[in-house]
């Protein structure tokens, strides 16, 4: 082979993935604050600052599960089928979440149950995906290209721990991104909750550093050993450094957009300890990348589109993003 | 009796497909008329276009939102349950799923925002741009599924490895044998559903005497799209069953429920196929028209059943009488829009009741007709999941025992029984408050901010 294409596609997968939990995760984000939600007017505020984006968000996921489907087949044809319960709690948890949008709008005599569709579809469907999230981290049980484990395997103290642990994770984002939209007394009650999501983020994201490389011998030794702790320490130091800074910003009545940037930086970090952790599987203790990949000639096919169609979606993606900016408002919408 | 997770596999894949398609057949079609609404607004100013075109845009965005919860289950099927399929054709089949991601979601979704939230923020011309690129997003979504349907219809481009796919043509794997037709007859499929829906519903209109200039123009319009398109999709039918008998004798045969060979073959309007017995109970037959119409010539030879081994045989029932459902939909829609034109002649369209009645009970007729074709399309393929190369039976995942698909096939199946219903309520409440009044924003531009709304608005 000429040239090595899975670099290039691991970077691609790996933005697309990132992409997808900083979009979606801030729109699930609001999603678990909506259960919060004081009012019906905050309710509709909360609903409005995310309306006309959050259907180029979760396309992310599509993105990213048909990007898996094409880089790493084999990855997607053992993982998915690994975390069949999961995923399918998260999609139907998603259905009602979507549907809320439009229907709380449309179907005011069951205003209420869409509430609940919009605020507890979000909630479980954060938690199904960080339950996939710590499955994947401790790996599944393979003989040869097929997952041979059953589909309860995938529950297990870790990976509910990683959801409970992504659910603050995303009120995080969420509640960030509202002190960005609201103004006033919303702003300053979603200031509250960036407080308190922050910790628990805080402390999972401890917890789960921890536990890991207790729980992987291989992953303990790629942290501990010499000469990697070396330069591999500076992710959990920036990591406080950044904590302290979101501290401070959440904390800062002048500023909005701040938190919103240094919670990004933090998922950031979070994610490289993952990648580093994992590095260079894709099916933990079985796959690497390399022997997971598609072809070469499907990797060049869709690589070369790709490469040049993502600039262009970001382009529009922005473009859509400007034409909402500013802070959430009841006026807009068709109605 | 145990519980095959094979069968359950199918029947969720059924399921899920089908309720997706319905609204892909709705906002396809929806995604171009409001474009073309929006258009002549654009270009004439008039405001009864503007109406018109903010009417659908209510419905098309509660159809949108389904489509979009439903796809997103889509893909994931093939991991949950497919895996096997998943791993076998990942090389091929993966780039199409993946350029759909990337050429038609993306765009789609990116210009949803702004066609729906955004008529007072962005000038005249940009929100008529969102509409036409959300139109043109629905179309080359359209395009990409089923190129990759086609190829597992008629597969080419290809070379087997240990029982893997790997691409040698690209241009082989996109333009496969079917796919022109397929595509052509499905596009025309989703713009007749939607035209009957949107005739249905100007004649309800009509008929309580509401929005009454709105509902005429809507009607108009619309029949005369149809006058051209319902004739154009029965002869893109036509041409779609000659290439289905070139290229899938066996699925054909199914179609016809022919089981031998022979030239001078007869036409079976009904029939009981019994597929142990190989032969057709209580049938009503019509000579020779079958080599007509699948040949286009008398004495031409047409496929049967028993040049397959019976292992590589469809289940003969489920596609005979769902193409016949199909053509009996399309052959009722063809009377409707003679009905209709024969009455815009005598100046007669807006005020025969029957023929509005009519109109009303036939806006489902689109849908009928769409979920009967894939049914013929796809049953008529098995017993192969790729088409005379790899069997659904060993597409399945293997790890899945048959309480976990029957979990998972309840979970959707009390999902969609919530959400169609659900939906379909709230298009007709749409429907039944009339097109509405109220004047299109006066100009366009940003409302200075920030923009406190009321407390308790
Ligand atoms: C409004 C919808 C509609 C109407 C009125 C018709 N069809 Fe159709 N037909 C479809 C919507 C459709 C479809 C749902 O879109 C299918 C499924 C797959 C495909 O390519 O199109 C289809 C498939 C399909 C196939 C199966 C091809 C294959 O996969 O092997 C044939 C042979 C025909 N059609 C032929 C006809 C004829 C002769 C019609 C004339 C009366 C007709 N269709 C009316
Ligand atoms: C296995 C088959 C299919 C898969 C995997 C699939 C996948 C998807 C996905 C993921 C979405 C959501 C997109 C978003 O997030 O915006 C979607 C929506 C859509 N799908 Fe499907 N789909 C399938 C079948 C079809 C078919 C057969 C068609 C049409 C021929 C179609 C046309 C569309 C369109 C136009 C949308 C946009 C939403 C809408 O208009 O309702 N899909 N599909
Ligand atoms: C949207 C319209 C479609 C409908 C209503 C539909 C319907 C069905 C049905 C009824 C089955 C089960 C057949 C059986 O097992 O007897 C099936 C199987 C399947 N279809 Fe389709 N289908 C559609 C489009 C597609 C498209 C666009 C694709 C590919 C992208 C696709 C891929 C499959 C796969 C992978 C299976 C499972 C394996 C198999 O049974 O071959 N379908 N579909």
């Amino acid at each position: 082979m000429i040239f090595d294409f899975v670099p290039i596609w691991t970077l691609i997968l790996g933005l697309a993935v990132f992409f997808y939990v900083l979009l979606d995760g801030f729109d699930l984000g609001v999603g678990i604050l909506y259960n919060f939600a004081s009012s019906t007017h905050a309710r509709n505020l909360f609903m409005n600052s995310i309306a006309p984006v959050w259907d180029g968000n979760e396309t992310w996921l599509v993105l990213g599960g048909l990007g898996l489907l094409a880089a790493f087949p084999l990855a997607f044809a053992i993982i998915i089928p690994a975390v069949y319960f999961p995923i399918l709690v998260m999609l139907l948890a998603l259905v009602f979440r979507g549907l809320a949008f439009e229907f709380r709008q449309r179907d005011r005599e069951h205003r209420g149950f869409w509430d609940h569709g919009f605020g507890i579809g979000s909630t479980i469907a954060t938690f199904a995906q960080g339950v996939v999230l710590g499955a994947f981290i401790q790996g599944f049980q393979v003989d040869g290209r097929h997952f041979t484990g059953g589909s309860l395997d995938c529950i297990t103290p870790f990976s509910l721990f990683t959801g409970l642990a992504l659910v603050f994770g995303y009120s995080l984002l969420g509640a960030c991104w509202l002190i960005l939209k609201m103004e006033d007394r919303l702003q300053t009650q979603a200031r509250r909750h960036a407080r308190l999501a922050f910790l628990g983020t805080l402390l999972a994201v401890g917890l789960v550093s921890l536990w890991t490389p207790l729980m992987d011998s291989d992953i303990a030794q790629r942290w501990f050993s010499w000469p990697n702790i070396a330069f591999l320490s500076s992710v959990p130091l920036l990591t406080a450094v950044l904590a302290l800074l979101e501290w401070r910003a959440i904390t800062d009545e002048k500023t909005q957009l701040k938190p919103f940037v240094y919670a990004v930086l933090l998922f950031s970090l979070s994610y490289l300890g993952i990648a580093i952790s994992l590095w260079p599987m894709i099916v933990p203790h079985h796959y690497s990348l390399w022997q997971a990949a598609s072809s070469p000639d499907t990797q060049i096919f869709l690589g070369v589109g790709t490469l040049f169609l993502l600039p262009v979606i970001l382009i529009y993606t922005g473009w859509s993003y400007w034409v909402f900016r500013g802070k959430a408002r009841g006026d807009i919408g068709y109605h | 009796m145990a519980l095959d997770p094979l069968l359950l596999s199918r029947l969720q894949f059924a399921w899920v497909i089908a309720w997706h398609i319905l609204l892909p057949a709705l906002t396809i079609g929806l995604a171009s008329y409001i474009a073309l609404l929006e258009g002549v607004y654009f270009a004439t100013g008039k405001e009864i276009w503007f109406r018109i075109s903010r009417f659908w845009t209510r419905i098309f965005a509660i159809a949108f939102g389904m489509g979009v919860v439903s796809g997103v289950v889509m893909p994931f099927q093939f991991g949950t349950n497919w895996s096997r399929f998943s791993d076998a054709t990942a090389n091929i089949i993966s780039p199409m799923l993946a350029y759909e991601g990337l050429t038609a979601f993306t765009l789609e979704a990116g210009f949803l925002g702004v066609l729906l939230f955004g008529r007072n923020l962005v000038p005249r011309w940009a929100h008529f741009f969102s509409a036409v690129m959300v139109a043109v997003g629905t179309l080359i979504s359209t395009f990409w599924i089923l190129v990759t349907n086609s190829w597992m219809q008629t597969p080419g481009g290809f070379r087997l490895e240990d029982g893997r796919f790997y691409p040698t043509s690209w241009m082989e794997i996109i333009f496969t044998a079917s796919f022109p037709y397929r595509f052509m007859h499905s596009v025309a499929a989703f713009y007749v559903t939607t035209g009957f829906v949107v005739m249905g519903v100007a004649a309800y209109l009509l008929l309580r005497h509401k929005s009454v200039a709105e509902a005429k123009l809507m009607l108009s319009v619309t029949l005369w799209l149809m006058t051209a398109l319902v004739p154009l999709q029965i002869l893109l039918g036509d041409l779609h069953g000659l290439n289905t008998l070139q290229h899938q004798p066996a699925k054909l045969a199914a179609i016809e429920a022919h089981w031998n060979r022979e030239t001078r073959a007869p036409l079976a309007l009904f029939a009981i196929p019994d597929q142990k017995a190989e032969t057709n109970h209580f049938a009503i037959e019509v000579p020779l028209t079958g080599s007509l119409i699948l040949t286009h010539d008398v004495n031409g030879e047409v496929p049967g059943l028993k040049d397959f081994p019976r292992a590589d045989r469809a289940p003969v029932a489920i596609p005979f009488f769902a193409f016949r459902i199909m053509v009996g939909v399309g052959l009722l829609m063809l009377v409707l829009v003679g009905a209709g034109t024969w009455l815009r002649f005598r100046r007669r369209l807006y005020d025969r009741p029957w023929f509005l009645r009519a109109l009303m009970l036939a806006s489902p007729l689109g849908f009928v007709a769409v979920i009967a074709g894939w049914t013929t399309t796809e049953v008529g393929r098995q017993p192969w999941s790729v088409y005379g190369v790899m069997r659904t039976a060993a597409s399945v995942t293997p790890s899945l025992t048959g309480m976990d698909v029957l979990i998972s096939l309840a979970g959707y199946i009390a999902a969609y029984c919530i959400m169609f219903p659900a939906g379909l309520w709230l298009v007709i409440r749409i429907v039944r408050a009339g097109v509405g009044t109220g004047a299109a924003p006066f100009g366009a531009g940003r409302p200075a901010q920030p923009v406190r709304p009321r407390e308790g608005a």
